[in-house]
């Protein structure tokens, strides 16, 4: 369950990575904005969760495009490690704009109560189901962006080979700001699903930052399939890692399985660009 | 006042000794070290622990704060070795964000969240509050002033210059025979250890040390300061870490000014003043107020 939530995050964090070649420190932030979004449209306009999730993607993804073009565009020539630099700035006044809104308390969303579904001496909570299910939902409506559409043809073409791509009158600007929308978007959306599992509040993003890393570095930086298993592979290791650490331990699985895959195969299992 | 200009200065120093030991890994060796919170970390603990639970003086507290620092530098840096860019960042951002989880859940050892206090600082019992912040002052910018100096004289030294070539050209360097591994190793524990210096310096001084004090935004500051005064030059480091103080203490006095805002939303709008400061410096001068001077040779520039 757990896989398929941080999945999203990690797809958007690996497609900004695939197009535009850096590593985006803000999506903590954005995945806080997100799960702020849809808090809003939840508990204020009464919405219930499913648009309330597409109100996450889409301010999501607009608040990541925004933070591109103002900051972390204009210094792509200076190279991708100070764009990386800049994104850790961005993502400390992100997380501060919120905290300065809506302060430090957690929210909660308003959710239907569910009883726990019970199997086989198994307890599974119907709210997990559900955000398993909106996380495959998303994915799927990726692969399809990827797979069928213009827009999605050509951001693959230009993550591929951008000098390629230019040369068949693929415009890589507009692309990079598509990436950023859907891949930030995704973020937003999977923010919101962590805080419908956790809670809202200017951390709710940054808690799972390492996972997210982590599964995208597992899977190979810049592969979605990969960003997909590693987040799964990530999912079921903080699972397991209960047996023998405690739960306060969990986000440090991330952390030894991004030094153990950098170690033995750096471009991860999806990858083809070493590291 | 005057305490309170003392202790000023005794956290730019602190922030003086971040910014060097920060400099050598990524100014002169050209590897980003998002991870200076860590060492910190374990320079801060490691004093307290030693001073505290072993009885130990001062002097071998600090001491030993360098030791496992630059330790624990060596074997990150051994383990990330062919580690660049990107991959580094999150590597070692990772790593800090490990020591703090370490920091805050092992109680045995740090006391958990509620920190460590009590820690001795250099003759505390026999000074008045101000004589002691005095002290302090002197004693922590005698070391950054030590440690910079030393420093620029390593920059200066056949060992700075390989690490340069490191920097512009692994590659390069390794074709000229330089064993490039160790240079990165030594150069990331010599790093490592200042920050852990750096932390052992804070904790006596403030006495107490807890892992909210060891967030992203420690190093967030050092980066800042060190982009600020100019990567590469020990100078600019130290320049930077005056500068980001005077940065975060007169939007202090502003703060002051604003009485319409609550506490949690001036703190907000400090902190992300240091992200914004940040970006701007990168956009209008990255290359710092001291920028690294380097000698270029005349090469093929006449010849046709």
């Amino acid at each position: 369950m757990e896989g398929a939530v941080l999945a999203l995050p990690a797809i958007g964090f690996s497609a900004v990575y695939a197009v535009l070649r850096f590593a985006n420190f803000a999506v903590g932030s954005v995945a806080t904005i997100g799960a702020f979004a849809g808090w809003m449209a939840n508990t204020m306009l009464g919405w219930p969760v499913a648009p309330s999730l597409l109100v996450a993607f889409v301010v999501a993804g607009l608040v990541g495009v925004l933070g591109d073009e103002a900051v972390l565009r204009p210094l792509r020539p200076s190279g991708s490690l100070t764009v990386a630099i800049a994104s850790v700035a961005l993502a400390i006044i992100l997380e501060n704009l919120v905290r300065f809104w809506f302060g430090n308390d957690p929210r909660g969303f308003n959710l239907p109560v569910y009883r726990d579904w019970r199997w086989l001496g198994l307890h599974l909570g119907p709210q997990q189901v559900r955000d398993a299910a909106a996380a495959l939902i998303a994915m799927a409506a990726l692969f399809s962006f990827l797979a069928f559409t213009r827009a999605g043809k050509a951001m693959r073409a230009v993550a591929d080979n951008p000098t390629l791509a230019s040369l068949k009158g693929i415009d890589a600007v507009r692309i990079g700001r598509t990436a950023t929308f859907v891949g930030l978007g995704l973020v937003g959306f999977g923010g919101m699903l962590i805080a419908l599992d956790t809670q809202v509040d200017p951390l709710t993003g940054f808690r799972v930052l390492l996972s997210v890393f982590a599964a995208a570095v597992v899977g190979g930086l810049g592969s979605i399939p990969g960003a997909v298993f590693g987040a799964f592979l990530i999912g079921i290791g903080q699972e397991m890692s209960l047996l023998v650490l405690p739960a306060t331990y969990r986000s440090a699985v991330g952390f030894l399985a991004i030094l153990l895959t950098l170690s033995f195969r750096p471009a991860g299992l999806f990858g083809q660009r070493a590291a | 006042m005057t305490a309170y200009a003392a202790s000023l200065l005794v956290f730019a120093g602190v922030n003086a000794l971040l910014a060097l030991g920060l400099n050598i890994v990524w100014g002169l060796g050209g590897m980003v070290n998002l991870g200076l919170a860590g060492f910190f970390a374990v320079g801060a603990y490691a004093s307290a622990l030693v001073t505290l639970r072993l009885g130990c003086p001062i002097v071998l507290g600090v001491l030993a704060a360098v030791a496992i620092a630059a330790a624990t530098g060596a074997a990150l840096a051994a383990a990330t070795a062919r580690l660049k860019g990107d991959y580094l960042a999150l590597v070692t951002l990772g790593f800090a964000q490990v020591v703090q989880l370490v920091a805050a859940n092992e109680r045995w050892l740090t006391n958990g969240t509620d920190g460590i206090s009590g820690v001795p600082g250099p003759w505390r019992s026999l000074l008045a509050p101000v004589q002691f912040d005095l002290v302090c002052m002197a004693l922590c910018w005698g070391l950054a002033a030590l440690c910079g100096l030393a420093l620029a004289r390593l920059a200066g030294s056949p060992f700075g210059r390989v690490l340069r070539a490191v920097r512009e050209d692994e590659m390069v360097a390794a074709v000229a025979g330089k064993p490039v591994l160790w240079f990165k190793i030594r150069a990331f524990a010599l790093g490592a250890g200042v920050s852990g210096l750096a932390g052992s310096v804070y904790v006596h001084f403030n006495g107490y040390i807890a892992p909210d004090a060891l967030d992203v935004l420690l190093t967030l500051n050092v980066v800042l300061a060190l982009t600020l005064g100019g990567t590469g030059r020990m100078a600019g480091a130290v320049v930077g870490a005056l500068l980001l103080e005077a940065l975060t203490e007169g939007t202090r006095f502003l703060a002051g000014a604003a009485h319409a805002l609550a506490p949690v939303q001036v703190a907000s709008l400090r902190e992300a003043l240091i992200g914004i400061v940040l970006i701007v410096v990168l956009r209008l001068r990255p290359q710092g107020l001291l920028p690294e001077r380097l000698r270029v040779l005349p090469l093929g520039r006449e010849r046709r």
